[in-house]
């Protein structure tokens, strides 16, 4: 059985953060108060999830040890 | 994908990764502190501060203050006089011996806006956050290191984009965000490296591109000048610098009656780099966080007071002004900065992390994690 080309299993998340994250960018730009607090919780997304891996790959380290 | 197809933009990744990775890592160091320059010099350096006026004051003319730089600076000329948007009320001036003095040798000098009164003369030169502004933008080297920083930026979004491309090979039996926590330190970094490169590419490509474009200021300047600024100042382009020159209060008031919905930034005096030889050439910006990056130039005659044109600025300066705010992320208050500085230490751990891997696969084959060694894409489609 053929699998899925590879973008779609690959590359699916990773995108989304990048175009979450892109679009944050120029939030800032359009104006002040709420456009400012989007533009936080988009470009703050992929610190967030790296924050959430980084909390995840610790605590498997230190279980297993 | 083939197998040599992917074994080329590994090479691209690994080269343009290479060649580029201590000046990224300069960059990236210098430029954490440059994210809070302004705190950092308000806590650094006492500057005087503006006399409390009742909101609505009428601010004193320009042309007082400039009575008032005469007189505290004897024999000296006003390059540019502009409006601290850092600091309401304060207009900061920049001076020399001559109109055509070199601007990088200008002296700075502070004044109320309100009063008129002199403040302080703020000397940058031997600041914390200048030498690492000059380390991030030129390295002292003038043009040419600013250019050479540019190359550096390219190599890093060549970097950046080979490293999506061979992401999806290194990762295909793996998720998002895997770390193989228990395998060896190579390992770990591996997964660490493509997770955070991965999960980060908006804002390194947007970061890398718009420094780029900022390496290329002077040029973009240069280009201004010769086309629009040359057909705005139009046949009296090569009038002398005049002897008297018209009020430059009377001036602004008449470009700001151009432009009710904006606000002035800078007056370039005429005889100056951004302005005529006969002309004053003033700089509004728009009042919302976009449109305030955005200048619009008026010419005004400096003999005459006469308007004499004024128009939007050319594709390529404001793609300039653009991208500095989406460079420094000075644009969305503290949150954002913090947020910039996080994925500035994220960028650090990418470089350092690379650099390590590009050590453990010069190892010999066998000592090598089967990891590290390019995966095959086509027997994954079989």
């Amino acid at each position: 059985m053929l699998r899925k080309p590879i973008w779609q299993r690959t590359y699916i998340l990773p995108t989304l953060v990048a175009v979450v994250s892109g679009v944050g960018l120029i939030f800032a730009l359009l104006g002040d108060g709420i456009w400012d607090a989007l533009s936080w919780l988009a470009v703050g997304l992929p610190v967030a999830i790296a924050a959430w891996v980084w909390w995840q790959a610790t605590s498997i380290r230190a279980k297993a040890r | 994908m083939t197998n040599s197809s992917l074994r080329k933009w590994a090479w691209v990744h690994k080269w343009s990764s290479l060649v580029s990775t201590i000046f990224l890592l300069m960059l990236c160091i210098t430029g954490l502190p440059l994210i809070f320059h302004h705190e950092i010099d308000d806590l650094l350096h006492d500057s005087a501060h503006p006399a409390e006026v009742a909101p609505g004051t009428q601010p004193v003319s320009l042309d007082q203050v400039l009575q008032n730089v005469r007189e505290r600076y004897p024999g000296k000329v006003v390059q540019f006089l502009s409006w601290d948007d850092e600091n309401p009320g304060v207009l900061f001036l920049s001076i020399n011996d001559s109109v055509s003095a070199d601007p990088m040798t200008n002296q700075f000098a502070r004044f109320d806006a309100n009063t008129g009164n002199f403040l302080d003369e703020p000397d940058f030169n031997g600041r914390f956050t200048m030498i690492m502004y000059r380390l991030h933008t030129d390295m002292y080297a003038g043009l040419p290191g600013k250019l050479f920083l540019g190359l550096m930026g390219l190599f890093f979004v060549a970097a950046i984009v080979s490293g999506i491309v061979i992401y999806g090979p290194f990762m295909r039996k793996l998720k998002f965000g895997a770390i193989r926590v228990n395998r060896t330190r190579a390992v770990r970094w591996l997964d660490w490296h493509n997770f955070l490169g991965i999960v980060v590419i908006a804002w390194t490509l947007v970061v890398g591109a718009t420094g780029v474009v900022n390496t290329w200021a002077d040029l973009v300047v240069k280009v201004w000048q010769f086309t629009q600024l040359s057909e705005m100042l139009g046949p009296g382009r090569d009038r002398p610098v005049p002897t008297k020159l018209a009020s430059v209060e009377d001036a602004m008031q008449l470009a700001r009656s151009k432009l009710p919905d904006m606000e002035p930034q800078t007056v370039a005096f005429p005889g100056t780099i951004f302005a005529g030889r006969a002309h004053y050439v003033i700089f509004f910006k728009g009042n919302t966080p976009l449109t305030s990056r955005l200048l619009k130039p008026v010419v005004i005659d400096g003999e005459t007071g006469a308007f004499t044109d004024m128009q939007d600025m050319p594709w390529f300066v404001t793609t300039l002004l653009i991208s500095k705010p989406l460079h420094f992320g000075d644009y969305g208050g503290m949150t954002l900065k913090v947020i910039w500085a996080i994925l500035d230490v994220i960028t650090i751990i990418i470089l350092v992390t690379g650099l390590y891997l590009w050590i453990a696969r010069r190892r010999v084959p066998a000592e090598q994690p089967p990891e590290l060694v390019l995966p095959s894409v086509e027997r994954s489609h079989a």
